[in-house]
């Protein structure tokens, strides 16, 4: 144990490690850190920026979660929206990373294709799949339904079919990137696992139901995670698919209100930041739980490789 | 029996990959298409991916009624002044947390990692706060201050620099090089690979950033292209041809970087699961 004078002498020939961190150290404390402790104060307050916060303890959550059926609402919408888009985008992303994972052509091309929409603006692909979505007369979707002799549907404007659009927009956004990792782990299995099998005379599908599933487990399980942690903060897309049609963030009827846009509405439209405060420690406390989750993944993760 | 067998699985695997593809093209092709369409034609039935008299209308529309000029300057300058900022703070950072001795390491690089786990919606309220009491609302300070510096940063450039051997700076120490020589010297250098990742990552992160800007920018002239795009989303929906021409504006920068750096992008979403 270094005497007090010995700490200070040690600080002071460690100054240049304390200079080189203190601007990372001093714009996380004050823009990640003490936001997160502020915005658990302002949870208990009610607050609208103009006038100071008032404190009133446990009632906003009180209020959310047993007399505010718009929050409700939006979390069936968002929870329906993680079910969906989750497990569809991850089956069809590992289709396309096992289809790519064979001796095909052009690997690179492929890869870059699906991979665009993961660094394209959130409020591009989603103006661009409005677009799609649009009417019944000029817009591409409708028409090849009705080409294949389905009923338009009002994408847009429905109660009904603004979330599944959104969801559809989604899948389709996350493809490249949950492919990008699932080629990853699949590139990490042993080939000789598959020669071995082949050799007992394995088909196809039994080497993929026998092998690759079970040695990517760990990577799907993963993807899954980051895939949800994502999903449960939709936002944007909902923003853009509902603007414009005057009926707030959500949509007609709140059809299409996740969480974040609820948090959104509650503090940016309404200014009531001590009630969006205590939202956002409620998603804050779901996705810390798919987080501990993904820990003990990561953890065996580890271990398996 | 056995080559045709090998190769059906090759052919299914061809016929998967091209219709992906191509849903993954068609709405950039359209959005295109559409951007170059006029009124007459994208009202017409069907609709046709043939444009028989394109014209740079739409375009022009666009950037008079909206200082679409502004906003790309806007986009841009945060967008690069954002990634110097990171690449040089988190190599820093990442440097003293690989390669120095000092009292509460460990703990301090333990309590930024957490941080990754916070969604960012937590901060929103309190940081928007902090902004406008700073008197920071409506200008760039609000835009690239609060970014200057990213957990994922600072993570990636320390597990890069871990993996230097010591040895190539203790020489230099023994020659009675500063810390920041050394830095400047040879840890810069040799961690360009991760701090390419991290530039293209934080660039294509700023430009995308659409939450923050909606939530700090209220005034028209500060606006960064994606607020433009959602504006023109809300306030002319109807003119598809107007929007789609935002939309292509928005994404053409980035896509040409993306199929530029490719290679560094796809690399660095494996290496750290983490998304741009």
């Amino acid at each position: 144990m270094p005497s007090k004078k010995g700490i200070v002498r040690e600080l002071i020939q460690q100054r240049y490690s304390y200079l080189f961190i203190a601007p990372c150290v001093i714009l996380f404390s004050v823009f990640v850190f003490i936001p997160v402790i502020a915005s658990f104060f302002l949870g208990f307050t009610k607050y609208n920026v103009i006038n100071p916060p008032q404190w009133v303890g446990l009632d906003n959550y009180r209020q959310i979660l047993f007399h505010d059926p718009r929050f409700w609402k939006a979390l069936r919408n968002t929870g329906f929206y993680v079910l969906g888009v989750v497990p569809i985008g991850i089956w069809i992303s590992l289709l396309l990373a096992v289809a790519i994972d064979q001796k095909v052509r052009f690997k690179n091309f492929y890869k870059a294709i699906f991979f665009m929409p993961v660094v394209t603006s959130v409020i591009a692909v989603s103006v661009i799949w409005k677009w799609l979505f649009a009417g019944e007369k000029y817009g591409l979707i409708n028409y090849w339904l009705m080409k294949f002799g389905a009923k338009p549907i009002d994408w847009v404007m429905s109660p009904t079919w603004t979330l599944p659009a959104i969801m559809i927009m989604s899948i389709w956004a996350g493809l490249g990137y949950n492919m990008i990792l699932i080629l990853a782990g699949l590139q990490t299995i042993p080939k000789t696992l598959y020669e071995a099998a082949e050799i007992d005379g394995a088909g196809d599908w039994h080497k993929f139901w026998h092998i690759t599933l079970p040695l990517l487990r760990p990577t799907l399980l993963f993807v899954v995670i980051m895939s949800a942690i994502n999903s449960f903060q939709v936002f944007e897309q909902v923003y853009v698919m509902t603007g414009g049609t005057g009926k707030g963030v959500g949509g007609v009827l709140d059809c299409a209100l996740s969480l974040v846009a609820y948090l959104y509405e509650r503090g940016f439209e309404r200014f009531d930041m001590g009630y969006a405060s205590a939202i956002a420690y409620v998603l804050f406390g779901i996705i810390f739980i798919i987080t501990l989750f993904n820990l003990k993944v990561v953890r065996s993760r580890q271990f398996e490789y | 029996m056995m080559k045709i067998k090998k190769n059906l699985g090759r052919y299914i695997a061809y016929v998967i990959l091209t219709v992906g593809a191509l849903t993954m093209a068609i709405p950039y092709v359209w959005m295109i298409i559409t951007s170059i369409k006029p009124i007459e034609e994208i009202q017409g039935y069907p609709p046709s991916f043939y444009v028989h008299h394109p014209t740079f209308m739409p375009y022009q529309e666009l950037f008079s009624i909206l200082p679409m000029w502004r906003y790309l300057f806007n986009s841009f300058f945060v967008a690069s002044l954002v990634t110097i900022c990171n690449v040089f703070f988190c190599s820093l950072a990442g440097y003293a947390f690989a390669k120095h001795k000092f009292f509460g390491r460990d703990k301090i690089f333990l309590l930024l990692l957490s941080a990754i786990m916070i969604p960012y919606q937590v901060n929103l309220i309190p940081g928007f706060i902090i902004v406008k009491n700073l008197g920071w609302l409506n200008s760039f300070y609000s835009l690239i201050i609060p970014n200057m510096a990213m957990v994922f940063g600072v993570f990636l450039c320390r597990q890069y620099i871990m993996s230097i051997p010591n040895d190539l700076f203790d020489v230099a120490k023994i020659d009675g090089c500063s810390e920041f020589t050394i830095y400047r010297i040879i840890i810069f250098p040799l961690i360009k690979p991760a701090l390419a990742t991290l530039a293209i990552f934080t660039f294509l992160s700023q430009w995308n950033s659409f939450v923050w800007p909606l939530i700090v920018i209220h005034t028209s002239t500060m606006r960064t292209v994606p607020l433009a795009l959602s504006v023109l989303n809300s306030q002319f929906g109807a003119n598809f041809s107007m929007v789609m021409a935002g939309a292509t504006v928005v994404t053409l920068p980035v896509l040409i970087i993306f199929l530029c750096l490719q290679k560094y992008i796809i690399q660095g979403i494996t290496m750290t699961g983490l998304k741009g």
